[in-house]
């Protein structure tokens, strides 16, 4: 039998991963299909080693490229018309691709979602025709990189005290921007921003502040990377300055005083999006663990026989069976009738994902013992990726209380 | 401009590890992982190339197989192709078929869809044959060129190499011919999304064996699969005699 000559590493994973049973969670032929093609575009893409050097070095200096390919192969911009030189490309399917990209690579799983689900469908959801035209183009194409940002050092899940202003001088047609945004994502190298500012420092309130298109070759605007992160390493981290930053008031989204609106509108199908990365990240922990736990032998038989083992596989396996179910039928959901989306339910679903994901990715290094340790393997870098997913675009807590207060007024008055 | 046929085959994908069934009937098939017979992919890809090229105006995808095989069809179609025709047989069917009837349903494809250039892998990844490109050159009469390392399209005729042992060989074939493609004529391009979904679109035409006048009647009964046996471990000995005396022993000499 003849076997193609591929990447070792491709010939290894497609036959020895953990099965997904996509036909038992509403993924049509076509679908399975889409998967497995883009599976081996990514995993040809992204060797192993280059993810290890990104995830030593903290640095990936072929993110633009890569993004630029995404575009190529119609990925960036899901879901959006192709007047803007957006693809056919219904959610379902954008998530299943950011899946199989977040099995690979979660670090530049998360560049590529900001890009997409943060800038893109953002400017898409909310910008005017002219302001669609000038910039959505060179962001689907990947020619330019998109990032959004909204936390500050002072102001994280406490969102609207932010501190960042935008004046509008009298008589002058921009506004002067000047604060500082941090933990932004792709944040060192987006050609483009979207920031939110306090265009009312007086109050809190939902109109307090407007969502401004920043081109950061703009004068005042200076970007640092924010380094050692303990995992999404390669993801550039940006600690944005704006001092004295000119911007036209035409890059208003909507209008001043709709930040607030503008924030909360899209914010569900960017959670589901944003499901896919952690039930990527526990495909690849099981990918990794199972075949490992067959491998390795103890006491004279691969430790995969011992109960203690079989118990924690089947409870990794089951719990990424519900968050994969559990995804896939919100994202139906979403093709189906993207208004439908309820933003108890989509916290509710990255909530309970990310979760699960971390305690996956736990078990996994669990099952490597002092292999899973070290670098030389990559279920530690799994974990460590993993834990963002409870921290960042909303805390866990933050999620939690979201569902809460959703269930004091549904029953209180 | 030439219209293009290219044959396409679903088998279990390369990478899997084969398993044979525990009655000896033939390889697990069910719930295991097929894609696109990686020769053929390389058809594909040689085939889009002369469209892109502006020798081909058309390329017609074809394969026979179960319904599942729709979906190796499309990525013919996403990867380029124009349309498609689907040779509808059931899985056991389809395991049962030789390259002779294989062959004569793609020669009756190449005359109905009025081929100038029927392009396939040199063999399908799972019977390992080899056999279905010349045969069905054979049965067309029209000459062949098999294990191509390159093709050039020159109108009436092409120009192709191969790889031999000595290194590369050059013929001159007249055309309308069958080609078969080798591992190192190019590298198969990624289908893109939009090209995917574009793919939904085209129109893929139904066809059944007997439509070709082809009796899918199994002509080959396969008593037994069974996995080679386990290498038996070696053994150093200290010297030729020594060697010599064990193989006699042994009956090997």
């Amino acid at each position: 039998m003849l076997r193609r000559i591929t990447s070792r590493a491709f010939r290894r994973a497609a036959s020895n991963y953990v099965p997904i049973e996509d036909q038992m969670f509403g993924i049509n032929e076509e679908q399975i299909e889409l998967r497995y093609q883009f599976r081996k575009f990514f995993e040809n893409e992204l060797p192993e080693s280059l993810l290890r050097d990104i995830d030593k070095n903290d640095d990936f200096p072929g993110l633009r490229d890569f993004l630029k390919t995404m575009g190529n192969m119609g990925l960036n911009g899901p879901g959006i018309s192709e007047e803007y030189g957006a693809k056919d490309n219904p959610i379902k399917s954008a998530a299943i691709i950011g899946e199989e990209l977040s099995r690979k690579s979660a670090a530049i799983s998360m560049s590529y979602g900001a890009h997409n689900a943060l800038n893109v469908r953002v400017l898409d959801a909310n910008g005017s025709h002219e302001q669609k035209l000038k910039y959505l183009p060179d962001l689907i194409s990947g020619e330019k990189i998109g990032a959004l940002s909204m936390t500050e050092p002072t102001a994280g899940s406490d969102v609207m005290s932010m501190k960042t202003t935008a004046v509008q001088p009298a008589g002058k047609d921009y506004y002067v921007l000047n604060g500082n945004k941090y933990w932004i994502t792709n944040g060192p190298v987006c050609d483009t921003l979207i920031c939110y500012a306090k265009t009312d420092p007086t109050s809190n309130a939902g109109d307090s502040i407007t969502a401004f298109i920043v081109d950061t070759d703009a004068e005042g605007f200076t970007a640092n990377h924010i380094p050692e992160k303990m995992g999404m390493r390669g993801s550039p981290t940006g600690d944005l300055h704006f001092d004295n930053v000119k911007v036209p008031k035409e890059n208003i989204l909507l209008g001043e005083g709709a930040g607030a609106f503008v924030l909360m509108r899209g914010l569900n199908i960017e959670r589901l999006l944003g499901a896919a990365m952690p039930v990527g990240i526990m495909q690849a922990v099981v990918d990794q663990s199972f075949p490992y736990a067959h491998e390795r032998k103890q006491f004279g038989r691969p430790i995969g026989k011992f109960q203690l083992m079989q118990g924690k596989m089947a409870e990794m396996y089951s719990s990424l069976s519900a968050c994969r179910a559990y995804t896939y039928s919100m994202l139906k959901s979403a093709d189906q009738d993207p208004e439908a989306m309820s933003n108890h339910e989509c916290a509710s679903l990255i909530m309970f994902v990310s979760d699960a994901c971390t305690k996956v990715a736990l078990e996994g290094i669990q099952i490597l013992g002092g292999n899973g340790y070290v670098n030389d393997y990559p279920v530690n870098r799994y974990m460590r990726d993993a834990k963002l997913m409870e921290i960042g675009a909303g805390t866990t807590e933050v999620r939690k209380v979201i569902l809460g207060r959703y269930f004091n007024d549904y029953f209180l008055d | 401009m030439v219209r293009v046929a290219v044959g396409v085959k679903r088998v279990i994908d390369y990478a899997v590890k084969i398993r044979v069934k525990p009655d000896g009937s033939g390889v697990v098939k069910d719930s295991v992982k097929h894609s696109m017979n990686p020769f053929c992919e390389i058809a594909v890809e040689e085939a889009v190339r002369l469209k892109e090229k502006k020798i081909a105006k058309e390329i017609v995808a074809f394969t026979i197989g179960p319904k599942q095989s729709a979906e190796t069809l499309r990525t013919a179609l996403a990867m380029g192709c124009d349309r498609g025709v689907h040779v509808n047989v059931d899985q056991a069917q389809l395991d049962a078929l030789t390259p002779l009837q294989i062959s004569k349903m793609a020669a009756k494809i190449a005359e109905t869809e009025a081929a100038d250039l029927l392009l396939m892998g040199k063999l399908a990844i799972d019977g390992d044959y080899g056999q279905t490109a010349a045969m069905t050159a054979a049965i067309l009469d029209w000459p062949q060129a098999t294990n191509l390392y390159s093709l050039q399209h020159n109108g009436d005729s092409a120009t192709v190499e191969r790889e031999i042992d000595g290194g590369l060989e050059t013929n001159e074939i007249k055309t309308p011919a069958v080609l078969s493609v080798d591992l190192r004529i190019n590298q198969p391009r990624y289908a893109t999304l939009p090209n995917i979904m574009k793919a939904k679109k085209k129109k893929v035409k139904a066809v059944k064996p007997a439509d070709l006048g082809v009796d899918v009647a199994p002509t080959l009964n396969v008593i037994k699969v069974a996995e080679p046996p386990v290498r038996a471990a070696g053994e150093i000995v200290e010297d030729v005699d020594t060697l010599i005396s064990k193989l006699k022993d042994a009956g090997r000499i």
